[in-house]
């Protein structure tokens, strides 16, 4: 039997771009997990209801060890959305798809409305004023707790604080004219010249181009301070401004 | 039109239906109509702080499922003729609040009374932004710590984006409450200073009321410390803060310390 078309109505399929938190394992994995499990550890919640790639481009791994890392990675309620880079040979039935032609900055991006994505699916809190060909984004109020500002077309200037629980991820640079309480990820699409600059620092996490720092690991002096931050090579290297 | 207030916090316990019966009984004494509102759903307190709860017959509820009239929920206060309360359905399935009945109801309190206080839920689920949807503006009540801070800031970001105000790109009214506040634990520097409070929160100060006794009385004995105790400090401070919400600008003290020294600062702020 044939089945009868009775709704004339098309089917929506509609484009949308998410930003994607991309994981790139190195072996061995053990070692690899300890250091993940430390970042989980002092980063509560760090990768809760977000999408994650797997970047397994270059990996010797076969197909099983690929299969026990996803199961490594779900027992630590961290779910892998897709895997970029892996050969054919390791994905199959009951895998991630494979994932290609991810972008640092979409093509789109140019005309499209820029980001701002609040997690816990609040609407947007603030009013970004979007100026010169959406390559900056200015908040003019605090970013409050449980609030994430995501805007990977640039820079993010906040005039005001973040909030401890509130998070600023750009794909350029992050300045802040208040008092970072909270997150502020740099360079957050591959950008190692992106940096963070604040009024006063008490930062629970700083990270560029994917290079993380927490709170403790920030030389205690800089706290309460006005500070520029930046990469050079693996590490990042804050400054005082004066 | 009278003016809806949301009494909200995030936190638990940190004083919101206190504050919503003291701050109603202090506007009503300045003869104002006042109605509080109790939100909370399953766990209503606000009949009892107003020692009402022996003359509850219909509740919130009823009134969003058409099962009485508005006229017949409202309870007057047997002390100010002013004073009404709205109770909470103690039984009922919180689902039973939806948005279209609460904005019936808030719509028709604005016309009859010159404030509407709402006594939210604590939490952040529907109960707590269902009570704050249609405020004209917000009594955020803070204790001085950091958890209470940090679900203070919590919700002030959904005040900025939950809110019919919010929605409609007004800027909502946000006033903190600093509540329990103790002289003691602050001279020993157990508690959030008042400064830092503020700088974190980054909303004006209505005023600060001090950890007491007095309290407790008074909801023991089931009535607004406004009303069982009008000259003992927190009733005085709740005074100075209904002032300030009808528009007065007034200095602030902390308590414990001189007036005068801080309470210039803070004027300012809170102006
Ligand atoms: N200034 C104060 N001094 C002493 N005790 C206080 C003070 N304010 C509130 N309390 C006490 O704290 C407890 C919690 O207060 P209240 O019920 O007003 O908080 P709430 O925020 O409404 O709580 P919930 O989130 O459960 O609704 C009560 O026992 C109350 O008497
Ligand atoms: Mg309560």
């Amino acid at each position: 039997m044939t089945k009868m078309l009775t709704d004339a109505r098309s089917i929506r399929i509609k484009g949308r771009s998410f930003l994607a938190v991309v994981l790139a394992p190195d072996l061995p994995f053990d070692d690899w997990l300890v250091r993940l499990d430390d970042l989980a550890a002092r980063s509560a919640g760090f990768f809760l209801g977000r999408p994650v790639v797997l970047d397994v481009t270059d990996l010797p791994i076969d197909r099983a060890q690929l299969k026990d890392l996803i199961a490594e990675l779900a027992g630590r309620n961290v779910n892998i959305m897709g895997i970029e880079g892996g050969r054919p040979s390791i994905l199959g039935p009951g895998m991630p798809p494979a994932l290609k032609g991810g972008r640092p900055v979409s093509d789109e991006a140019v005309t499209k409305e820029p980001i701002i994505e609040l997690r816990n699916g609040e609407p947007k809190p603030v009013a970004p004023e979007v100026r010169s060909a959406l390559q900056s984004m200015v908040i003019r109020e605090p970013v409050r707790s449980g609030q994430s500002v995501i805007f990977p077309e640039g820079d993010v200037t906040i005039i005001g604080s973040v909030a401890s629980g509130a998070e600023i991820i750009a794909g350029g640079s992050v300045h802040i004219y208040g008092t970072l309480r909270g997150r502020a990820m740099a360079g957050s699409l591959g950008n190692a010249s992106a940096r963070i600059f604040c009024r006063k620092l008490e930062a629970e996490l700083v990270a560029i181009d994917g290079i993380y720092k927490m709170a403790e690991d920030m030389a205690p002096g800089l706290r309460g301070q006005s500070v520029q931050l930046w990469l050079e090579g693996d590490s990042i290297i804050a400054e005082k401004l004066i | 039109m009278g003016k809806v207030i949301v009494v909200t916090s995030g936190k638990g316990g940190v004083g919101k239906t206190t504050s919503t019966a003291a701050l109603g009984a202090a506007l009503a004494q300045r003869n104002e109509r006042v109605v509080v509102v109790d939100f909370d759903v399953g766990l209503r307190n606000l009949d009892l702080v107003m020692g009402a709860e022996r003359r509850v017959v219909y509740d919130l509820i009823n009134v969003i499922q058409g099962e009485a009239k508005l006229s017949q929920a409202l309870i007057r206060d047997k002390r100010l003729e002013t004073l009404f309360l709205l109770p909470a359905s103690q039984t009922r399935d919180k689902d039973n609040l939806t948005p279209e009945g609460v904005e019936r109801v808030i719509t028709e309190l604005k016309r009859v009374f010159d404030w509407v206080i709402c006594d939210s839920p604590a939490g952040i689920e529907s109960g707590a932004t269902l009570a704050m949807r249609h405020a004209d503006m917000a009594v955020v009540v803070t204790n001085p710590e950091v958890s209470s801070v940090r679900d203070s800031d919590r919700i002030i970001g959904l005040l900025d984006s939950k809110t019919m105000k919010a929605e409609r790109g007004e800027r909502m009214e946000k006033h903190l409450l600093l509540t329990r506040y103790d002289a003691n634990r602050a001279e020993r520097g157990d508690m959030l200073k008042v400064e830092d409070v503020l700088e974190i929160l980054s909303i004006p100060l209505l005023g600060i009321i001090p950890e007491s006794m007095d309290v407790l009385r008074a909801s023991n004995i089931g009535s607004p410390v406004t009303l069982a105790d009008a000259r003992s400090a927190p009733a005085m401070a709740y005074f100075d803060a209904a002032r300030r919400l009808a528009g007065e600008v007034l200095p602030i003290t902390i308590p414990g310390e001189k007036r005068g020294i801080f309470g210039k600062i803070f004027a300012r702020r809170a102006a």
